[in-house]
Formats: C-alpha cells, sequence, structure tokens
C-alpha cells in the first residue's frame, strides 16, 4: 500500500471536568491514504468531531489536551509545530466544513469577500487576482451566475448554497485533505445528494483526501471507500466499506447498520423490529477498565467487562477490536 | 377489506400571512398548506413525508389545532375539529396528542417529569384523581423509564430518555389518534431505533392511530403503512407503502428516493436515479401550475400553466401529475 | 475587519463539538434547580460580598434603629459639627442634627422607595411586556406604542411634575419613580415571552388544554423570571438613586428623613462640611454596589451557559 498522507498514531485527547479527566480520545490510529475518502461513523459523543478537531489541532485547551499521540501530515508531526505553522496549514492544506454552514458564515461580509480573504491570508497576491478566484470557486462548486452570486450576504441564500460557499471557501487554496464533519445534516435529502455528488466530482478532480464525518451509514456506503468506526473515543472497526458493511464484525458496527431502517427498493410485509442498542454512550468520565461497549453490549463477557480488547486483523485491511474476535480466531 | 376512518382531512388550508409592519393588511400569503385531502385508517400509521417548506408540520399542526386553519375540513371520529372553539375543543383535545420532534424544547425544564406526565389527566380530567398517580406510574414502566425517575427534571435525561417522557405525555390523556412529528429525527441513530420500537409496541398494545411526519424515507417505509408525499403544499403522490416505494409514480417521488444514501447497492447502482438541481422554492405566493415544475426534469408547457390533481391509478394508489399515464407509467419510465 | 482564518469560523462550532458528558441519572442525587442556582451564586464572591453588604445595611436601617433612639430631627449639637464629635459620631448637619442618626433612621425610607418603586416598575412593565409578547399582533403594537411613549419621555422631569402635582411623599416619590422605570422591564419581558412563546412546549401546553392564563403564568413566566429578576435587582438600585435625585432637588416628603433628603437639604454646605452629604452618599453608594453585585450574581447563577465548569 502507498505511504499514508496523513497519518495519525496513538493519539490521546483528555478534558478536564467537574467529575475528573474524561479521556474523550484514546488509542487512536487513522491513516489517510492519497485520492481516497474515509467515512468516520459513530454516534454523537463518540469522538468523531474531537478527532477533526485534533486534526485541524483546534481542541480547545483548557478543558481540553491533546495528551499523548502524533499527528503526521507528510512527516511532518502537526502536534509538535508551533502555532504560527499550524496556521499557515490550516484552511491551507487542510480544511474543514461543518455541519452548519450558517454559523461559520460572517453575516457582515458577502461570500465572495469571505473567500477572497482567505486566498488574500494563505496565498496573499492582488485583491483583484483574489476575487476572480473567488468567483471561480463558486463556478467550481456550481453556484449558478457565480459573478453575481459573490456580492451576496449569507442570509441571503440557501441552506444548500451556503454549504456550497463553505466547500468553496474550504477548497479555495487546494488543500490536500478536506473535513467534512456531518456537511449534511441540516439539509434536505435532495439537496445532500447534490452536495454528495459535488464533494465527490471535486475529490476526483483536486485530489484532496476527503475525511466524511457522519451517523449515517447509507452516506457511507455512497460516499467512502474505507470506514472507522468509532465508539467512545476509541476505534473499534476499520476496513473497506463494502467489507464492512456486509461483514461487520464489532457488535456496534453490526448494531449501528441494524438500528437504521435502510430504505429498500422492494420493501416487503414483513417488518422485523430494529436492531435495539439499548442505553447510550457513556460519559467519558466514567469509562472502566474494560470495554466502553460492554454496557450496551448483548453479547458482553466477563472479559469484556474487565480488560480492554486488542485489535486484531480480520482481513484485508479489516481491524476489529473485539474480544469476541480473539475468542472465535479470525 | 373495509376499515373504519379515524382521521379524514378535506380541501384543507393553511395560508399565513407574512409579517408587516404596522396595521396596514398583509399582502402577501405563505401557502404553507394548499389544499390536501387524506383519509387515515384507525389503528394505522399515516405517514407524511417531504422536504423543509412542504407544509407537512403544519399540516400536522393544523390537526392538532395549533395554527389557524384558512379553510377545510378536520373530522375526527364524528366530530368536525375545524369547528370546534373554547371549551368544546379543549374537552376535545384529549383525543388527540402530539410528540414533538425535538426533545429539548418540547418539556418545560422547570417542571418534573412526573408532574409533565400528569398534567394532561389533571387538565383534561382523566381517571380519578386517586387512580392517577398509579397511571403515570404504569405510563413511565410503558414507555422504559423508571417510575422513580418521576421526580427528576428534563435536564437530568438524555434525548433518548426525553422523547419517552414526550410519548408518555402524549398518551397520558389516552388519546385515539397520536400525531408524531419528526420524533425521531433529532435523535442518535441508535435511540432512534429504540424510540421507532417503542412506538411500534405501544401501537400494537394500545391500538393507536398515528399521523407520523417525517423526512426520512427509511423510517417512513418502515413504520407507516400509508404514505403521502407531499411538495410545496400539496400531496403530489399518496400509496400504500409496499406500492408507492415498489412502483413510485411521481418524478419527485422517484427523485427523493434517488437522493437517498443507500447501503443497498442495488438501489446505489440503478442507472435510472434522477438528481434534482437547485432547492425546493419558497412557499410564498406560490406560482400557478404544478409546484414541481421548476425542479422537474420531465416537466413542459403545460405543467406551468395547469395545476395536476390527484387522481387514483390503483387502488390505494393516487398521484398528481399529468404525464403517468392511466395505468400507471410515470415520465421516468417513458426515456 | 473579520479574518477568515480557519480557526475563527471554528470556534463557534468547537462548542458544539466538544464530546458531550450527558448521562444517564441513574441516582438519585439530583440537585433542585434553586439548590443548583444557590451554588452558582455562591461561586461568585463578589455577589456573596454583596449580599453580606446588604444584610448589613438592613440590620443597620431595620434594626438598629430600636437601639440607636435618637431622632433624625432633632437638635442635639452644634451645626456643622466635624464626625467624632461627642454624642455625635458622624458629625451634625447645618441645623445641628446628628447624622448617625438620619442614617439610621432614613435608610428605610431610602429602601423602601427603592423597592417599592422597583416593585411597581416590574407590575407594569412585566404586565405590558407578557401580553404584548404572547399575544402579539395589534396588542404587541398598540402596547409597545404605549412604551415606547414612555421611554422618550425625559424621566426626571416627567417625575418632578407627577411629585410637584400630588405633594412629596414616600407614597408619591415611589410611584413616581416606578411610573418612568418601567419601560425596561416591559422590552425584557415582552422578548423573553416573544421567545419562548415559540418553542415546542408551549405547544404542548396547549395541545393538553392548558388556558392562556395558565400558559402566560405557569409555563412562560417560571421561564422568563431569570433575567427579569436580574433586571428588578437592577431597578432597585435605580430607584435608589432616582430617589436620592429627587431628594436633592428638594423633591422629597420634609417630614420623613431619607438619605437622599439629607444630601438635599445639605448641598450648601458641601464646601464648608463634606460629612453631611459624603456620610449619606456613601451609604446610597454602597446599597447600589450591594444591589448590582446581587444583580450579577444571580445572573449568573440563572445563566445555563455557565453551568458544568
Amino acid at each position: 500500500m502507498a505511504e499514508p498522507l496523513l497519518e495519525i498514531k496513538d493519539l490521546r485527547v483528555e478534558f478536564d471536568t467537574r467529575d475528573g479527566v474524561a479521556t474523550v480520545i484514546d488509542g487512536l490510529d487513522i491513516s489517510l491514504y492519497p485520492g481516497e475518502i474515509l467515512g468516520i461513523v459513530g454516534e454523537s459523543g463518540c469522538g468523531k468531531s474531537m478527532t477533526a478537531l485534533s486534526i485541524m489541532r483546534l481542541v480547545p485547551v483548557p478543558p481540553g489536551r491533546i495528551a499523548k499521540g502524533t499527528i503526521r501530515l507528510d512527516g511532518e508531526d502537526l502536534l509538535q509545530v508551533s502555532e504560527k505553522r499550524m496556521r499557515g496549514v490550516r484552511g491551507n492544506a487542510i480544511s474543514m466544513i461543518f455541519q452548519e454552514p450558517m454559523t461559520s458564515l460572517n453575516p457582515v461580509f458577502s461570500v465572495g469577500d469571505q473567500i477572497a480573504e482567505t486566498i488574500l491570508l494563505h496565498e496573499g497576491g492582488s485583491k483583484r487576482a483574489a476575487w476572480q478566484r473567488a468567483v471561480e470557486m463558486l463556478d467550481a462548486v456550481g453556484i449558478p451566475v457565480p459573478e453575481v452570486r459573490a456580492r451576496e450576504y449569507p442570509h441571503q441564500m440557501s441552506g444548500g448554497m451556503r454549504q456550497r460557499v463553505m466547500i468553496a471557501m474550504a477548497l479555495a487554496c487546494q488543500p490536500r485533505v478536506l473535513i467534512a464533519d456531518e456537511p449534511t445534516t441540516a439539509l434536505d435529502v435532495t439537496v445532500q445528494a447534490q452536495i454528495f455528488d459535488l464533494l465527490k466530482d471535486l475529490q476526483k478532480k483536486t485530489g484532496a483526501v476527503i475525511v466524511l464525518i457522519t451517523h449515517d451509514m447509507g452516506a457511507i456506503a455512497e460516499m467512502a471507500q474505507r470506514v472507522v468506526v468509532m465508539y467512545a473515543g476509541r476505534k473499534v472497526e476499520d476496513g473497506p466499506v463494502d467489507e464492512i458493511l456486509t461483514n461487520p464484525k464489532h457488535p456496534y458496527t453490526t448494531g449501528l447498520i441494524g438500528c437504521v431502517p435502510h430504505l429498500s427498493a422492494d420493501p416487503s410485509e414483513e417488518r422485523v423490529p430494529l436492531t435495539d442498542i439499548p442505553g447510550v454512550v457513556p460519559p467519558m468520565t466514567r469509562l472502566g477498565q474494560g470495554c466502553p461497549f460492554a454496557p450496551r453490549c448483548s453479547e458482553a463477557m466477563d472479559k469484556c467487562r474487565l480488560e480492554m480488547p486488542t485489535q486484531s486483523v480480520v482481513g484485508e485491511d479489516h481491524r476489529v477490536s473485539c474480544w469476541l474476535i480473539e475468542n472465535d480466531g479470525p | 377489506m373495509t376499515e373504519e376512518t379515524l382521521l379524514s382531512i378535506e380541501n384543507l388550508k393553511v395560508h399565513f400571512p407574512l409579517k408587516t409592519r404596522g396595521f396596514s393588511a398583509p399582502k402577501s400569503f405563505v401557502h404553507a398548506v394548499d389544499g390536501i385531502d387524506l383519509k387515515i385508517a384507525k389503528g394505522k400509521t399515516f405517514g407524511i413525508v417531504g422536504e423543509s417548506g412542504s407544509g407537512k408540520t403544519t399540516t400536522a399542526l393544523a390537526v392538532m389545532r395549533l395554527v389557524p386553519i384558512t379553510s377545510g375540513a378536520i373530522t375526527l371520529g364524528d366530530q368536525r375539529l375545524d369547528r370546534l372553539e373554547g371549551e368544546e375543543l379543549r374537552r376535545a383535545r384529549r383525543h388527540m396528542q402530539i410528540i414533538f420532534q425535538d426533545p429539548y424544547s418540547s418539556l418545560n425544564p422547570r417542571v418534573r417529569a412526573g408532574a409533565i406526565v400528569r398534567e394532561p389527566m389533571d387538565l383534561m380530567d382523566v381517571g380519578e384523581k386517586s387512580e392517577r398517580e398509579d397511571l403515570v406510574a404504569e405510563l413511565f414502566r410503558q414507555v422504559g423509564l423508571r417510575p422513580e425517575q418521576q421526580a427528576l427534571f428534563p435536564h437530568q435525561f438524555s434525548g433518548g430518555q426525553r422523547q419517552r417522557i414526550g410519548v408518555a405525555r402524549a398518551l397520558a390523556s389516552q388519546p385515539d389518534l397520536v400525531v408524531c412529528d419528526e420524533p425521531v429525527s433529532a435523535l442518535d441513530v441508535a435511540i432512534q431505533a429504540q424510540i421507532i420500537n417503542l412506538l411500534r409496541k405501544l401501537q400494537a398494545e394500545l391500538g393507536l392511530t398515528y399521523l407520523f411526519i417525517s423526512h426520512d424515507l427509511g423510517v417512513v417505509q418502515y413504520i407507516c403503512d400509508d404514505i403521502a408525499v407531499m411538495y410545496l403544499g400539496k400531496i403530489v403522490e399518496m400509496g400504500d407503502r409496499i406500492s408507492l416505494f415498489k412502483e413510485p409514480l411521481h418524478p419527485y417521488t422517484w427523485a427523493l428516493l434517488s437522493a437517498v444514501p443507500s447501503a443497498d447497492p442495488a438501489l446505489r447502482d440503478r442507472a435510472d436515479r434522477i438528481r434534482l438541481q437547485g432547492d425546493p422554492p419558497s412557499p410564498i405566493d406560490p406560482p400557478p401550475g404544478c409546484g414541481f415544475a421548476s425542479r422537474c426534469p420531465f416537466s413542459q408547457a403545460l405543467c406551468t400553466m395547469e395545476a395536476p390533481q390527484l387522481r387514483t391509478i390503483r387502488t390505494g394508489h393516487s398521484v398528481a401529475c399529468h404525464f403517468v399515464s392511466d395505468d400507471g407509467v410515470p415520465p421516468q419510465r417513458k426515456i | 475587519m473579520g479574518r477568515n482564518d480557519m480557526s475563527e469560523q471554528a470556534n463557534s462550532q468547537i462548542q458544539a463539538a466538544s464530546p458531550s458528558f450527558e448521562t444517564e441519572v441513574d441516582i438519585l442525587t439530583i440537585e433542585h434547580p434553586l439548590r443548583e442556582a444557590a451554588r452558582m451564586f455562591a461561586r461568585n464572591k463578589a455577589a456573596v460580598g454583596g449580599l453580606i453588604l446588604l444584610v448589613g445595611i438592613l440590620i443597620l436601617t431595620l434594626v438598629v434603629p430600636f437601639f440607636y433612639t435618637v431622632d433624625p430631627f432633632d437638635l442635639v449639637w452644634a451645626p456643622l459639627s466635624p464626625p467624632g464629635t461627642e454624642n455625635a459620631p458622624f458629625g451634625t448637619d447645618y441645623l445641628g442634627r446628628d447624622i448617625l442618626a438620619g442614617i439610621v433612621h432614613g435608610g428605610s425610607a431610602t429602601l423602601a422607595v427603592g423597592a417599592s418603586a422597583a416593585l411597581l416598575a416590574v407590575v407594569i412593565g412585566l404586565s405590558v411586556g407578557s401580553l404584548a409578547g404572547y399575544y402579539g399582533g395589534w396588542v404587541d403594537e398598540v402596547l409597545m406604542r404605549i412604551t415606547e411613549f414612555f421611554q422618550v419621555l425625559p424621566t426626571l422631569l416627567f417625575a418632578m411634575v407627577i411629585v410637584a402635582l400630588f405633594r412629596p411623599s414616600v407614597a408619591t416619590v415611589a410611584f413616581a419613580i416606578g411610573v418612568v422605570s418601567w419601560t425596561a422591564v416591559a422590552r425584557l419581558a415582552r422578548s423573553e415571552f416573544l421567545r419562548i412563546r415559540s418553542l415546542d412546549y408551549i405547544k404542548a401546553a396547549r395541545s393538553i388544554s392548558s388556558s392562556n392564563r395558565r400558559i402566560i403564568w405557569l409555563v412562560i413566566l417560571p421561564n422568563a423570571m431569570p433575567p427579569l429578576v436580574v433586571q428588578a435587582t437592577l431597578a432597585v438600585g435605580g430607584a435608589i438613586l432616582f430617589e436620592a435625585g429627587l431628594s436633592f432637588l428638594g423633591l422629597s416628603d420634609p417630614n420623613v428623613m431619607s438619605w437622599g433628603f439629607m444630601i438635599g437639604s445639605s448641598r450648601d454646605y458641601l464646601m464648608d462640611a463634606w460629612w453631611t452629604v459624603t456620610i449619606p452618599g456613601i451609604f446610597i453608594f454602597l446599597t447600589v454596589l450591594s444591589v448590582s453585585l446581587i444583580g450579577d450574581g444571580l445572573n449568573d447563577a440563572t445563566n445555563p451557559k455557565l453551568r458544568e465548569r
């Protein structure tokens, strides 16, 4: 396999809370290879967004801190570089789009100004050239009559248009990694489809690696080649999307796939009850010694509650952390 | 098979005046719901699906008499809900209850969970006073909470548990009809399944009738028996779940189905998926003709001039599109 | 100029992305909201200081008069005696009246005017604001026009007119101050009612047959209370200052001793006998300060955003 473009190794993020230290990410390894779309999936509070913020080095300090690990972009450890260097990385080599485009855009500047500003900030050049580029970017993300829309303000646009603007801004400096954190959650399904098409299209054209953070297995299936399933700040399973969807090994992955009613082209009369994952993601301050999923897992054994499972390789590029696998063998 | 109709809606219209300053009469109206007809059979789940601005939530609120009705008839059992006012309306309310989307804003943060569930009984005289304490405890058990959790305040529950309190409140007055307005879309995926299973279990136990509003086609396909697809305040297609999803007729229904990201490779790789351009148009002073014409890949001159009427293609399946042939060949199949 | 650095854009999102520490509450170690508020209040040291100060002032003006029985209108010593004089530890004013007696016996009038004026302002403001916010439409239009009318009135002048028309007494002064200072409460109440009215739990209340009266008083009001309580404490401080201002201009009951009256009657001697004006001034200052600090603490205590920190 090719050299990873971005490599997270043994990442650990801690937060100070009233109830003590919460380890919100622990022992996380993720590699991003050139030209791929990687999905990160899990419930809210599973550390998906925190992973993204760690890559951008935007974990709020305090109360948070990155306690351990490395995040290497082309061999350079982003956790060690100066804040000044990091500002050059953010929005330039790595950029990010968020769930709610309205709060991420500044309401008092036109969208063209905001994109041009980003370009000026990272690449310099003349104002006129930056504006020209901004209009080109709006055109690239499928905004009709971009030279007119560039003069509009965020509130004059629909949710889908604003998300396109966010994407244009994120791609303005030709990033090598684009992190999309639930980019379509606030959008209608027909608009979501447009944004997904756009992201796939741009990925092919620019070659940027896209990290898609979502709770929707359908979106993962549609978009990504590889997927990382996270639970309570730990990676529980990762592998190729088709493999994970058809042959999930971790009970949490199975639960995530089975708990949503998937749209079917040929619905049957009979409706089986949905897989029920009881309870909620545990508070990060109260994780015990064992597997964090054990309290919600229907197949938990004594060992699961006492000891953190180790990672086993179960297929080509398919890894899972679960004692059930250890017992059965791969 | 004849089924007893619990709720019927005839030519319902809900138009909101646009906000204007001062005392002058408003000139523009939001046509949130623009003439819909539907019937819900007792004990069944009727789904309304659509995007934002389609009028699905307004329909739900109109049935609950929580928004002013412009015109049309809503009949629950043998009672004309749209004509009730004052004390009569207050008495009728116990027969219809609602579950809201957001479990955070739908519970009064200053009231304990037990009191939230008990309040409807006190206000609408459900059961004997002495029984109510037991009824509340029983409801807590039914929705999967522990009776001793009655003493907690809403912020001490998780989102899923809060939604369970919302369900218990809706059931407190022993209603016939429960309106579910996107009851799971604000919840985490794993929690959605818990609530959907709970709603199904309660329906089986109590014989409830649901009006289920959702934008999630997967959820609607799973939980609903009959489904109406709304676009811009109108029903564009209506049918039972098998017929509607197997053979969608309206191009909009087809576009919606095409847009859902799917884990099913068969569905994902279909060559005839269509992609819509742009966003749904604004429901302020909608154009004459078919509301979908501006985004429809098959629209022709006729579509922008004349609004298509809902017509029955086969038993239990009707569509409002000029170009669906009478034997049920939709435009997306013709090319 | 707002720079579009990624980190700035991200700031608002970081809060949202922070891990949730939401727990399933299993144990009944629950905290009543009032108790939680008390804990948050106790964390604001300045507010606790303000509370202690206010309690001290209340003891001084309500309890001490029973022990220090010198009549504040009696002439006890030579006029304009400085502080430290025998029989008059705070000195005497231009007529030889005991300033300590004035402070002790005059405080209750000042506090009474402040509290009742603030109460009146809250009652008027809350009634107007809640009706306007809840019903909206033409009710809102009419009530807000009236509010605007009162807002643009020159308050001091208007209050002077009222007091002059009905001869100065504690009641008329309190009334005049209340009538000119309710608009801020009304605006705040209206915006709170507007906000809460659109929440789902109000729809829920209507769908379980709650009457409008019940919704306004038992559902919305308790939820709108926190900012209104803060506003009310600030109104008390404002009213005390207002009373002092009116007294300074000679518009207060000449038969009732109050701190403002002391300042007003001695204003000509400011240059010769600083203590006659400064000492009551300090007490007014301390009272207003304590009330403001408490208001600030209440704001902290009832602001959910500050919790969990």
